[in-house]
């Protein structure tokens, strides 16, 4: 099996290409990078539809959608035409809740990775808060087993840090290390326990894995459902000041600069976090940090502007054009080295509660990528390579997986970018069963256009193959 | 007219003035031996109370029932949403039992309105959460309005759990839009962020809080909402932030003492003070009736006003 993208922008930061040519995937691996042509005889062509010439046509100049992707002799060897189009390294979304095992009705791991290929993802990172949390090596293996099984993109399970999430005592993490998790993190819970967290930095050491922290004193959050600011006042919602944040990245740092063993940071929305994670990289305290297109686009006027929409409730609550205009910065001096969505789902009839009662959370795997491609690159200056470089190697290296890159060998993760198409976010075609996004009706310039996983075509104009 | 009352924040000055002018035509209907015009008969009210409450909801049912309305009441204990119904359900049901008017309290803020945007029906926020409490805040400008006449350049002292308080939030959008001077004071565990741009002074002590205000306006203190308490203890509270007899001697003789109920005697409000002779706490009770009255006739329509203020 052949497949050649030929005459796309091909921007990898990680193997510093930013030219137009060619790429040869051969056996699902990258075969060669090229300036010049390459060419292979009788292939079958495949365009992804380009919004302003083939405006409503099916992706294909030649044949329809359906043809790729089966075995049909012909499809092994395919020509993408990339021609004005940008070609990257496969995204990666380090920071997704599949829901599965135990909510199913809010999102499977087939849908929550229906809904990353999408995207534009090809590899994502799965939050271990499920039913039962992923804190043994049974719970991985059966999320590694099915994720294999569905195959559309690469899934890479995060464990938990304690037994239950509870804060407690340590979970499994050497044997879910073994059975193949990253990563581990007590996500949407902190481990409010200084020492546990230190000793599970520690211990995951030991075994090739990362901590990923969710940085909240609790004690500090309280019960509040937004941001605390003159909004909160206004709505008379429950206030979640940002201390609540800032004071335990600040622990988590220093933690990490106890103990010499990197730290990530998820989900930053603060200026003062920003902050505290630049002076840390200065003083050469291995901390990362990934921020989401939430955080990089909404402030809390959104809650006052949806009039109490549940979908605009999510933790940490969405800031300040301040703290917005802070994490810009930040992507753009590298103190902020990923973007990633937090996608998560949950079923309408959990967020058609009142504010109060809804649970936190945003989708945002099929929404990410147009909207950063419009409102933080477009609006906000911030350059198309280093976008890239906050989906690829950004979230790569901040985890440790040999992702993000087009070097020869490497496995074929590609996603294509038309940066001049047009598009209307729209929930309800969402393959995520999760309808809370608040870009709901956002007209967008930029979007993927296709999803290439170990160097097969998923999928064309955001729809699966 | 508006199909909902959801809050002060999105009431015009005309549609404030509207409701009080309407309000003194109600009240007399109050003051009559048969207290009953027909106004609203064959109208459905459903009152939907999801917090516990005594007065508002009395006030309300009365204030319906003397517009002979049919009312219907929903308290927490025997709704279906301590079954774990969805806001959209609850809206969803009760538009299809086709009421005129829901008058709702919540404990989440933005309660009311999202109802509201889900069906025909008027909404009427009887208090959501730390937000907004209208006809509260209606009623204590009637009952000003009465004895002050001119609202405007009036200095009000607002006294307790300002954060807290969605009785606070709507007085204050509401004195402000009138013109009065608002100063706020209680202990600073209780004043939400940024509360002087909400337009207000917030003064250091009780005793420079009162001294010289034309109305003094205690909040009723909420203990049993705290899980981490704002003050040590209610002694302690009444001790440094209670209005007291001993206070009285600062206030202009003229001064006005109101309190939306109900009281805690002994914590915010000594039982000297409160029943003393400047006090119009009883005022407020008895302008509650009306103002809700008021605010009824004028969301059911136009038509009903000149046939009450025959």
């Amino acid at each position: 099996m052949r497949l050649v993208i030929k005459g796309g922008r091909i921007i990898s930061p990680g193997d510093r290409i930013d030219y137009v040519g060619d790429i040869l995937i051969e056996n699902s691996r990258i075969k060669r990078v090229s300036r010049r042509p390459i060419d292979i005889k009788d292939a079958l062509v495949v365009r992804p539809a380009v919004a302003k010439a083939m405006a409503d046509k099916p992706g294909f100049t030649r044949r329809s959608s359906s043809e790729v992707g089966k075995s049909s002799k012909k499809a092994d060897e395919i020509v993408l035409d990339a021609k004005g189009l940008v070609v990257a390294p496969g995204f990666i979304d380090i920071h997704v809740h599949f829901r599965e095992p135990g909510r199913e009705d809010a999102e499977t791991i087939e849908t929550g990775m229906k809904a990353a290929a999408a995207g534009g993802f090809t590899s994502v990172m799965t939050m271990p808060n499920t039913y039962p949390v992923n804190d043994t090596q049974s719970t991985t293996l059966f999320i590694l087993q099915k994720a294999a099984n569905i195959g559309l993109t690469h899934v890479f399970p995060a464990g938990a840090i304690t037994r239950g999430m509870k804060g407690r005592t340590l979970a499994a993490i050497g044997e879910m290390a073994e059975a193949g998790i990253v990563a581990i993190t007590d996500d949407g819970h902190c481990v409010m326990d200084g020492t546990i967290m230190r000793r599970a930095l520690e211990y995951a050491s030991d075994f090739g894995v990362r901590v990923v922290s969710h940085s909240e004193d609790t004690t500090l959050s309280a019960g509040g459902v937004m941001h605390e600011g003159f909004v909160s006042t206004r709505l008379g919602l429950p206030p979640i000041p940002q201390q609540a944040e800032t004071v335990m990245v600040y622990r988590d740092i220093s933690l990490s600069g106890l103990t010499g063993i990197p730290i990530h940071i998820a989900h930053v929305s603060t200026r003062e976090s920003v902050e505290l994670i630049r002076r840390a990289k200065d003083a050469g305290i291995k901390v990362t940090a990934e921020v989401t297109p939430h955080h990089l686009t909404l402030t809390d006027e959104a809650v006052e502007e949806s009039d109490y929409d549940t979908s605009t409730k999510v933790n940490p609550p969405l800031r300040t054009q301040d703290d917005v205009d802070a994490l810009i910065e930040g992507l753009l001096d590298g103190t902020i080295d990923a973007i990633a969505t937090d996608h998560a789902p949950h079923t309408t009839t959990d967020k058609e509660q009142d504010y109060v009662a809804a649970p936190f959370g945003i989708v945002g795997l099929e929404s990410a990528v147009p909207v950063c491609l419009d409102r933080v690159c477009a609006k906000r200056q911030v350059p198309l390579e280093l976008l890239i470089q906050k989906f690829t190697t950004g979230p790569a290296d901040a985890l440790g997986l040999k992702k993000g890159r087009l070097a020869k060998g490497d496995v074929a993760d590609i996603t294509i970018l038309d940066p001049a198409k047009d598009v209307t976010i729209d929930p309800a075609k969402f393959y995520s069963m999760g309808r809370n996004c608040p870009f709901g009706g956002w007209s967008l310039v930029g979007a993927p256009v296709c999803t290439i996983a170990s160097g097969q075509i998923k999928t064309i104009d955001g729809r699966l193959v | 007219m508006r199909k909902d009352l959801l809050g002060i924040a999105d009431l015009t000055l005309f549609e404030v003035s509207m409701i009080l002018d309407l309000a003194e035509s109600t009240k007399s209907i109050s003051e009559r031996t048969v207290k009953k015009v027909p106004t609203l008969r064959g109208r459905t009210i459903v009152n939907l109370f999801f917090e516990p409450s005594t007065r508002t909801r009395l006030s309300f049912e009365i204030a319906q029932k003397r517009l002979s309305a049919d009312t219907v009441n929903f308290s927490v204990s025997d709704s279906s949403i301590s079954k774990g119904e969805t806001l959209v359900d609850t809206a969803k049901n009760l538009a299809a039992m086709n009421p005129s008017v829901v008058v709702i309290r919540h404990g989440a803020a933005g309660y009311p309105h999202r109802l509201a945007k889900l069906m025909d029906a008027s909404v009427i926020n009887a208090g959501d959460g730390f937000h907004e409490h209208p006809t509260q805040a209606l009623l204590d400008l009637m009952t000003i309005r009465e004895k002050k006449g001119e609202v405007k350049g009036l200095k009000v002292a607002i006294l307790g759990d300002i954060a807290r308080s969605r009785v606070a939030g709507s007085n204050i959008l509401c004195l402000t839009k009138m013109g009065a001077e608002v100063t706020v004071m209680g202990p600073s565990s209780m004043l939400p962020l940024h509360v002087r741009r909400l337009g207000v002074n917030v003064a250091p002590n009780l005793k420079e809080a009162i001294t010289g205000k034309d109305v003094v306006m205690v909040l009723r203190i909420q203990a049993e909402r705290d899980e981490a308490p704002r003050f040590p203890s209610l002694r302690e509270y009444n001790r440094y932030f209670g209005l007291k007899l001993e206070h009285l001697k600062y206030l202009k003789s003229d001064c006005i003492i109101m309190h939306p109920g109900p009281i805690n005697r002994g914590v915010e409000i000594d039982p000297e003070v409160a029943d003393g002779p400047l006090s119009v706490i009883l005022d407020q009770v008895a302008n509650g009736v009306a103002i809700r009255m008021a605010v009824l006739l004028l969301l059911l329509g136009g038509r009903s006003i000149y046939e009450v203020s025959d």
